[in-house]
């Protein structure tokens, strides 16, 4: 791989990092991060989304016409997603059923969209294979990050297992109630935004 | 890059065919095993519920199958109270619940309570004989805070005393009115009483540490309360006049005779 494929992969994962940097996809992290195995569950269905979808716009790049641009991406992201909710749902169904809609509205992911548009449709399809996988890694990343976080402290648990036993099941941990709400996720957000650009002095704007 | 008009519309219709070819092979060609997913899941719900198995057991379709053979599922008509000879597999009330001509309107102080606007008028009761373990188990669903919940409330076969209570979909917060999936609340209902002789339904939750009649009331879930509150709602809808109340005596002398 050579030096600009790598960084079109590893950028997403950290200094143009689609959720925090772009703050894109804020919806879905707020929603599926209560728990690490909904977030997993729900990054591998965007990786599954977003590259495919890279890789076959990238394909029909030069066929699209310019004026139906839109509604073309859109209806191959909203086959691939329709295609991803079946699988889950055959698959894993149990936590299909915790991500209920939220597969779905991978459809309105912005960065699906925003990479299909700003990327794809102007970079071969192997480019756009490693753009999608990185942008959908960079989501996942930020994903577990705050999943990790609200499930510990939310509900004292790591994937599923119970490290700090709660009150509520006789224990002596009490639970955070902000962590399993959504603004919990802001803040959890807003804390890794801040040690990303307090670490890497390149993100900070010059005053 | 100019295209022509015609090209833009072939390119569209050619498109639109197909991802709809793919979609669709797709969804057909895992319908099967999606549908055979939801069974097993609500089914699995039923042997949970009725303490056949325990309740984090993930039995196979087979293993379920077998428990099966062993529980009668009947239909019921909402209004009139009586047993239809229908086939079960016929009758869906989640989707029949607003169809014309299968569903009626919910009225007065339900319609507010449980917030369900209109309900099928067949509904599905589980009987259970397996020996030691026979209960009747009765699909109970309602609106909470966020979400509708759907659950299943597993009565002794004489209807006056609980055997358990589960929610198997609901998309409260989790944490929060999500623990109305939580085994140490669901360990709180077993031994409550059920219905009295008038077939009023008794068991309650109350305000979270508030119970002051155990053999009625459930501790409620803290920081929960409308969550808490739809589950009372919810119980005393269904069993209510217009919920399951007037087929109660069929159901009773289904469950203990025939």
């Amino acid at each position: 791989m050579n030096a600009a494929s790598k960084r079109i992969l590893v950028d997403p994962l950290h200094v143009d990092n689609p959720i925090t940097l772009q703050v894109l996809g804020i919806c879905s992290a707020l929603a599926v991060t209560t728990k690490l195995e909904t977030a997993l569950v729900m990054s591998a269905a965007l990786t599954f989304v977003m590259v495919l979808s890279n890789v076959s716009i990238s394909l029909l790049r030069n066929m699209i016409p310019s004026s139906i641009r839109i509604i073309t991406q859109l209806a191959i992201i909203a086959s691939l997603v329709i295609i991803a909710d079946q699988i889950l749902k055959a698959f894993v169904y149990d936590v299909s059923k915790q991500l209920s809609v939220f597969v779905g509205l991978i459809i309105t992911n912005c960065i699906v969209m925003g990479r299909a548009e700003a990327f794809a449709m102007a970079n071969g399809p192997r480019k756009s294979f490693i753009d999608g996988l990185g942008n959908s890694l960079g989501y996942a990343v930020i994903l577990l990050i705050v999943a990790f976080f609200r499930e510990l402290f939310g509900s004292g648990k790591i994937y599923g297992m119970t490290v700090m036993e709660t009150v509520n099941n006789g224990g002596w941990y009490n639970p955070n109630g902000l962590m399993v709400l959504s603004p919990g996720a802001f803040f959890l957000i807003g804390f890794i935004i801040w040690v990303q650009r307090a670490v890497t002095k390149s993100l900070q704007e010059e005053n | 890059m100019d295209f022509s008009n015609r090209y833009i519309v072939t390119f569209a219709t050619g498109l639109c065919l197909v991802c709809s070819l793919i979609v669709s092979s797709i969804a057909v060609g895992l319908k099967d095993r999606i549908e055979a997913n939801k069974l097993l899941d609500k089914r699995t719900m039923v042997l949970r519920v009725a303490g056949l198995v325990e309740r984090e057991a993930k039995p196979t379709m087979e293993e379920v199958e077998i428990y099966f053979e062993n529980i009668e599922t009947i239909v019921i008509e909402r209004g009139s109270g009586s047993v239809l000879d229908v086939e079960p597999a016929t009758v869906d009330p989640r989707k029949q619940a607003k169809a014309a001509g299968l569903s009626s309107k919910v009225s007065g102080v339900f319609a507010k309570e449980s917030a369900l606007k209109s309900v099928a008028d067949r509904q599905l009761v589980y009987l259970v004989r397996t020996p030691g373990k026979e209960s009747v188990v009765f699909p109970v669903y309602g609106n909470g805070l966020w979400s509708t919940m759907y659950g299943f409330l597993c009565l002794k076969p004489d209807l006056k005393e609980v055997v358990g209570i589960i929610y198997y979909e609901q998309g409260e917060t989790a944490g929060l009115g999500g623990e109305v999936e939580n085994p140490t609340w669901l360990d709180k209902w077993p031994g409550k009483k059920g219905l009295d002789d008038r077939d009023t339904i008794l068991v309650e939750v109350v305000k979270s540490g508030q119970v002051k009649d155990p053999t009625t009331q459930v501790d409620g879930i803290s920081g929960a309360t409308i969550t808490s509150v739809a589950v009372t709602s919810m119980l005393r809808f269904w069993f209510s006049d217009e919920g399951y109340g007037p087929a109660l005596a069929n159901i009773r002398n289904a469950a203990n005779g025939g």
